[in-house]
């Protein structure tokens, strides 16, 4: 069994640098597998080089699958983290 | 206890432990492991969860954005891909060391063809991958050491992104054993106000750990100082600091003669700094910045704007602005890309200008308009000056645009040969020592092989310096120095002797230059000056006015 979601990316960056560290921190703690793609491209959420290599920006949509425990409850958390800009913060 | 010379950067001096840069570990050879797959394995991960555990400890101490970099690096040792991309390679009898220095180099180049951003990242992983890999043969870390407490760098030479990282709360001095006055580290010690010696080769000698006493404004290394020397060394340090902080006064010498004391900017950011740091004007402001990134000339408004940003910060004060100044290494392709065997000596400056009009008086437009905008009094001036007749066509030029006061830079030795000719045909002349220097001894300035020979001091730099000094007093035309060499306090002095009217240097420089002048009457900056002159090498030149100075 597994989950998955698509969403649209909002951060000005991207998924680059600041937002591309603290989104594999939360797809490591999640505790579930999660991939990412983008396009034809899918790699391990939890490898920051993985995650750099697609070389996602804003308003890009990423496909999120999640496998093992708290499929649904990972991919709202990823969800919410994607969906929100977190350059405009700093 | 023992005394290593080299050439100082200001008048800084500090003293403590040693900690050297290690060189970064050289790339390990594709040979088969005498380890099974699993100690290697098993190595592999102790030294990349030391390398992250260091990493993040580093991260924490430093805060802020390099904490978020140093904490990607953390998570780029320990990434999951990377790990299943060492494991083939062990799997395959790899070493350790290869498995890893081929994993990473082909993330790199991953990262290196997605470009931009991902691009710049490639050189973290470089990093990330040498560390590992210096902590699989038991080799220091390579780059800035981090021994947790103050310490004076030694280093080889400072490569720009090795200074980005530098944590300034800790490095108490800088001693390079490579590197010339206008090196990267000198200049970047200068912008940041850091004590350094460049250029000193017996560095080689100092150890990890050893106690030394950094004295720029001497130019020496003292090792295994004794107690007294430390308490001297500190007092003087003090001493510094407090100058530092005293309330701006102009640039004067001690008998009152006034030497305005003017900044370089290269954009309009560095303003307010050079406000607060006490420039009286801007003696150089370079245009580059506004073409650099262009693929074309930017149009007239886009630079009237910029101009007026900067002219606005100096209401009633003097700003000098220099046409674009591109070629050799500013290269523009808008402007020439004829590709040159020796871009130094080619169509550049304002030789690319009169060859590109438009480029030129779109410039002198701009700044007209600008100059009518604000209240600073605005000169102009022109890089990369050869003959007289350049000249007059420049002048000419600027003055039919509405710009009153124009002038050129003295860079090139023939100009400065033709110094009295030059300045009863403009109105000033502004005497770049970087190129200046480049030119006269024939010594390329971004080589490290040739660096030696970019001396400013080397008298046969300061005659040709003498001759522009000698046709201002005789002309009664403004002369000023916006190279390196006015950011150097004793120089200064000595320009100041050579009939020098105005200094301009990076603002950080200004405050040691301003006390230095402060101690010489101008017969004594004469005298001085005429010690220099009298040297036959830039080292005898450094130790004849420093020799002079003393007794003023």
């Amino acid at each position: 069994m597994s989950s998955t979601r698509t969403v649209t990316v909002a951060s000005s960056q991207g998924l680059h640098a600041r937002p591309a560290k603290l989104f594999v921190e939360a797809a490591q703690a999640s505790g579930a597998q999660v991939t990412i793609a983008k396009g034809e491209k899918s790699v391990n959420a939890a490898s920051i080089l993985g995650v750099l290599s697609l070389g996602v920006e804003k308003d890009d949509q990423v496909l999120l699958t999640a496998e093992g425990e708290n499929e649904e409850q990972t991919l709202d958390s990823l969800e919410q983290f994607l969906t929100t800009d977190h350059d405009s913060a700093s | 206890m023992s005394e290593l010379s080299g050439i100082g950067v200001g008048r800084g001096i500090a003293a403590g432990p040693v900690a050297r840069m290690s060189p970064p570990p050289p790339a390990p050879a594709d040979e088969a492991s005498a380890r099974s797959a699993e100690d290697e394995t098993q190595r592999v991960q102790v030294a990349v969860a030391e390398v992250a555990a260091e990493l993040e400890a580093r991260g924490r101490t430093a805060g802020g954005m390099a904490r978020d970099v140093l904490e990607a690096q953390a998570m780029m040792a320990q990434d999951p891909t990377l790990h299943d991309a060492v494991a083939t390679r062990l799997q395959a009898g790899k070493t350790g060391e290869y498995a890893v220095h081929e994993a990473f180099a082909e993330f790199r180049a991953t990262l290196e063809a997605l470009g931009g951003y991902l691009g710049e990242r490639a050189s973290d992983l470089s990093d990330v991958s040498q560390r590992v890999i210096a902590s699989l043969r038991g080799l220091p870390a390579p780059g800035v050491p981090d021994p947790g407490h103050p310490f004076i760098l030694v280093a080889e030479d400072l490569a720009p992104a090795d200074t980005a990282l530098l944590n300034l709360d800790q490095v108490q001095a800088l001693v390079t054993i490579q590197g010339g006055p206008t090196s990267h580290t000198a200049i970047l010690a200068r912008e940041k106000s850091i004590t350094a010696i460049v250029g000193v080769a017996e560095a080689e000698s100092l150890t990890e750990g050893q106690q030394v006493i950094v004295d720029a404004g001497a130019g020496t290394v003292i090792t295994d100082p004794t107690q007294e020397q430390l308490d001297e060394a500190e007092a003087r340090r003090a001493a510094h600091e407090a100058e530092a902080a005293a309330p701006i006064t102009p640039g004067a010498l001690a008998d009152g003669t006034a030497v305005p004391l003017l900044a370089n900017l290269g954009s309009a950011k560095s303003t307010d700094k050079a406000v607060a740091l006490g420039a009286e004007g801007v003696g150089l402001f370079r245009t580059e910045f506004l073409f650099l990134s262009a693929d074309e000339a930017p149009s007239v408004d886009e630079q009237r704007q910029a101009y007026q940003s900067v002219l606005e910060a100096f209401p009633g004060q003097k700003v000098v602005v220099r046409a674009l100044d591109a070629g050799a290494d500013k290269p523009l392709s808008f402007l020439n890309d004829a590709p040159e065997e020796n871009p130094a000596l080619g169509l550049r400056g304002l030789r690319a200008l009169m060859a590109n009009e438009q480029i030129l008086t779109d410039q002198l437009t701009a700044l007209a308009q600008a100059q009518e905008n604000t209240e600073a009094d605005v000169w102009v001036m022109a890089p990369m000056v050869s003959t007289v007749e350049e000249a007059e066509a420049f002048t000419a030029l600027a003055k039919e645009h509405g710009l009153a006061t124009a002038g050129v830079m003295v860079e090139v030795p023939s100009i400065a040969l033709m110094a009295d000719e030059l300045l009863t045909r403009t109105d000033f002349a502004s005497i770049g020592t970087n190129d200046l220097t480049q030119y006269t001894m024939a010594a390329d300035r971004l080589l490290g092989s040739v660096a030696s020979l970019q001396d400013p001091w080397h008298p046969a730099v300061l005659r040709l310096i003498r001759e522009v000094g000698a046709a201002g007093i005789a002309s009664g035309k403004p002369v000023g120095v916006c190279g390196e060499a006015a950011a150097d306090p004793l120089l200064a002095v000595v320009l100041v002797g050579l009939g020098v009217n105005t200094l301009s240097m990076s603002p950080a420089a200004l405050a040691d230059v301003r006390a230095e002048l402060k101690l010489h009457t101008v017969e004594e900056a004469r005298s001085i000056a005429a010690a220099a002159l009298t040297a036959a090498t830039a080292t005898q030149a450094r130790e004849a006015a420093q020799g002079a100075a003393q007794k003023s």
